[in-house]
């Protein structure tokens, strides 16, 4: 059965590392929905967060494809306990006339804030799992949608549970 | 005080301090500084290639042949590129090389300048890891993590770029050699998990149709002792994937031959009626399995791998054991010994003794001979060759291979009782493998008899390496099994393809081999029937041309095809066994 998936990956903070990760989905034909990567608190370590579809052979391949790279410390396959996720979009919305106040409105159900401002539209943003940014944008109607930017996923497990050297 | 060095130097003196015999290579402008610390020093041999794609197949084959990593330098551009065949060859099979290319000045990458290529990009995915020097001083360091990496987990290729600002004569740095390398990222399992091998250990002892299933894991990994002590042990039949062979001893009575796409009737039906299949170092390559959703039904899968990754891939392992095959036999041997101490009937005996005898049945129905009636003097048939080598050299060669029809009757006809005697290329199936790899195998055991089982089509390309033999007086002994064809091409054509043989042949349009050997300074031989064979065998492996390169233009019967093969689609009990008489 393919499912979404949120993988973890901890990686040596070196020029050339992350080419070899994107290298190996594509080359080996596994897809990338999101991916992000920053440094840790430990400087020499990154810390990329992707989310794929596939099922469970498949994943199981790409969580150990990514182990064999040398680069990489730890794997994990978040979505096989609990976790959050959080995502950022910053979305520019038409926001003219009576529009006006409902957009804010919607902005503020979903707990976003209006960021910038201009005649004729808003630019919100919004912070949460990526069903809730899908919400927002199906709530304020993809018609009123200038442009969007979303982050890609982040995750981290819950509790104790830590992904570290 | 440690001593002053340049980029170049160090480079030099890392590889000796590497323990690097030869160093196979071809100059250019990015390489320069490092051709001239080369000059400068006794210690590591280069050979001077013709092409550099068969200097990494030197390598390759040495590598092979001894264990030890195999060491290539090229330029940057086109050096680099013409190595990328190479290294991918090494990818698949999973060898030890480490690959020196020359890069463009630091300040200059990125500016497409000339001869320059993105190398560590290019290689990206057929290496296990690469490198960029960055700065002179890092030089050390990287060449003891490429060689560790290489030859350490599930050995692979390493490429290390290197820009040619860092091997500047005018720059010195102290130099040290790292003794050890650690890298944290990087830990190659050392020993296999105790509860998985008894559990192993288990299901081995309780089969009723066993088959134990090795591959190239158990050459690379060192553990044909291990396995042998095994099958001792047990007694259980055991195939060798085309990697694989002389992992166990070929004239041994329990072994069943190679398995898979041209594999013997008995090794691919003892697989689809097993019980129990232990794989050891093989990766249900898709030329093994035919179809997998057809593969062995009634089989529970032990796997073992120092690879996790090549676990369940293809075929879901009931049993998985992550691990180097030596040691993890070895540990295992324990287990099934104490055993079999403790209840020497705590193995099926009178169910083996069955499945022997089907074994046997099938193998004097379907033995490999079964389809060579016997067709007069000539034409010579392949398979009559590759017979004429193995008694010529006493079983005791190392052979060589290229990529086709003739590779199969190689791998069918010539028994290996030891390891690292049978060297191909399995995993990518480069032609052009065989002769620059035999050269890498004579050139690490000078004394020894290299033979280079080849097709005229492989052959030419590389045969430019009959002038690197000349300079260095390799005599490696090339069989031409010409069929004047890409007789593997050739033969799905005739098979698939209503016999219409689109661009497998040469129109005459080929060269006197015996000439062209001779043209090299070579001796060269023809033979067209078995009486012409047994003479030139005769002469070619007697002591009067122990030290010369001596090239065997075997004119083999055009129509031959290689049997048995399996049935596209099917399972591993799917083969055709002989020539259907529509094709005739
Ligand atoms: C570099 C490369 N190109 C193409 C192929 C595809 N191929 C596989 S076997 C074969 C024919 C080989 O001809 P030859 O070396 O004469 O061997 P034969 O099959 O005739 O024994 C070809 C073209 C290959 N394996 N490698
Ligand atoms: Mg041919």
């Amino acid at each position: 059965m393919s499912a979404r998936r949120i993988i973890a990956v901890l990686l040596e903070n070196e020029a050339g590392a992350l080419s070899r990760i994107v290298g190996l989905f594509a080359q080996r034909n596994y897809n990338i929905e999101t991916l992000t990567v920053a440094p840790t608190e430990d400087e020499t370590l990154s810390r990329l967060t992707l989310t794929t579809f596939g099922d469970e052979n498949t994943i199981e391949q790409i969580t150990k494809q990514l182990n064999k790279l040398i680069e990489v410390f730890k794997v994990v396959d978040l979505t096989e306990g609990d976790h959050l996720e959080r995502e950022i979009m910053m979305v520019k919305v038409r926001a003219e006339g009576a529009r006006r106040p409902e957009v804010k409105r919607t902005a503020d159900i979903f707990r976003g804030q209006i960021i910038d401002v201009t005649d004729n539209a808003y630019t919100v943003q919004l912070t949460g799992p990526s069903e809730k940014l899908d919400a927002f944008l199906r709530a304020v109607g993809e018609s009123t949608v200038i442009e969007a930017v979303r982050s890609g996923v982040s995750g981290i497990g819950r509790g104790d549970k830590i992904l570290s050297l | 005080m440690a001593e002053m060095l340049s980029g170049a130097d160090m480079l030099i003196r890392a590889l000796q301090d590497e323990g690097v015999e030869y160093l196979f290579g071809y100059p250019g402008g990015a390489s320069l500084h490092i051709y001239d610390a080369i000059f400068k020093q006794q210690k590591v041999e280069h050979v001077l290639v013709r092409h550099e794609q068969a200097a990494t197949h030197m390598a390759d084959g040495y590598a092979r042949a001894t264990g030890q990593p195999g060491v290539v330098l090229v330029t940057s551009g086109p050096g680099a590129t013409n190595a990328i065949t190479g290294i991918a060859t090494a990818h698949m099979d999973s060898t030890p090389i480490v690959v020196i290319s020359g890069q463009v000045p630091n300040p200059q990458i990125g500016t497409d300048a000339f001869q320059e290529t993105d190398m560590v990009g290019i290689s990206r995915p057929v290496v296990k890891h690469s490198f960029l020097i960055r700065e002179a001083s890092q030089i050390p360091e990287v060449v003891k993590k490429a060689f560790y990496i290489a030859t350490t987990g599930r050995p692979g290729p390493v490429v290390i770029d290197v820009p040619k600002d860092s091997t500047d004569p005018n720059e010195t740095f102290e130099y040290r050699y790292p003794r050890k390398v650690a890298l944290r990222s990087y830990n190659p399992t050392l020993r296999g998990h105790s509860g998985q091998i008894r559990k192993a250990v288990r299901a081995l002892l309780t089969a009723k149709r066993p088959v134990i299933y090795t591959g190239g894991g158990v050459v690379q990994g060192n553990a044909s002792a291990e396995l042998r002590e095994l099958v001792d042990r047990l007694d259980y039949p055991v195939t060798n994937t085309l990697m694989g062979l002389g992992g166990f001893p070929g004239t041994d009575r329990r072994f069943l031959g190679m398995l898979g796409m041209h594999g013997t009737f008995e090794a691919n039906m003892a697989m689809h009626h097993a019980d129990v299949i232990f794989a050891v170092g093989a990766r249900f390559d898709d030329r093994v399995t035919n179809n997998p959703d057809k593969f062995c039904p009634d089989a529970t899968i032990v796997h073992l791998d120092i690879d996790p990754a090549s676990i369940s891939k293809i075929i879901r392992a009931d049993i998985p054991i992550v691990g180097p095959a030596a040691a993890v036999l070895r540990e295992m041997n324990q287990v099934v010994g104490k055993s079999l101490d403790r209840n020497p009937d705590g193995i099926d005996r009178d169910a083996l003794a069955d499945w022997w005898n089907r074994i046997r049945r099938w193998r004097s129905k379907h033995g490999l001979d079964h389809d060579q009636r016997h067709r007069g003097d000539s034409p010579l048939l392949p398979q009559q060759v590759v017979q004429a080598v193995y008694r010529a050299t006493s079983g005791d060669a190392y052979v060589t291979s290229d990529v086709g029809q003739h590779q199969m009757f190689a791998a069918q006809y010539y028994k290996f009782d030891e390891p690292r005697r049978w060297i191909n290329s399995g995993g990518l199936g480069t032609m052009g493998f065989g002769l620059p790899a035999a050269m890498g195998v004579q050139f690490a055991y000078p004394d020894a008899t290299v033979v280079c089982i080849t097709g005229e089509g492989s052959f030419m390309m590389n045969m430019q390496e009959l002038s690197t033999c000349m300079q260095y007086a390799l005599p490696v002994k090339i069989i031409n099994l010409n069929n004047a064809a890409l007789g593997m091409v050739k033969q799905w054509q005739d098979m698939q393809y209503g016999g219409r043989l689109s661009h497998s042949t040469y129109r005459d349009a080929l060269p006197d081999f015996v000439d062209l050997a001779g043209s090299f300074g070579h001796a060269g031989f023809r033979a067209s029937s078995v009486k012409e064979l047994d003479e030139v065998m005769s002469e070619v492996f007697s002591p009067a041309y122990k030290d010369k390169l001596v090239f065997v233009d075997a004119c083999i019967d055009r129509e031959e095809h290689v049997y048995p093969m399996a049935i596209k689609g099917g399972a591993m009990n799917d083969m055709v066994l002989e020539r259907q008489p529509a094709q005739a």
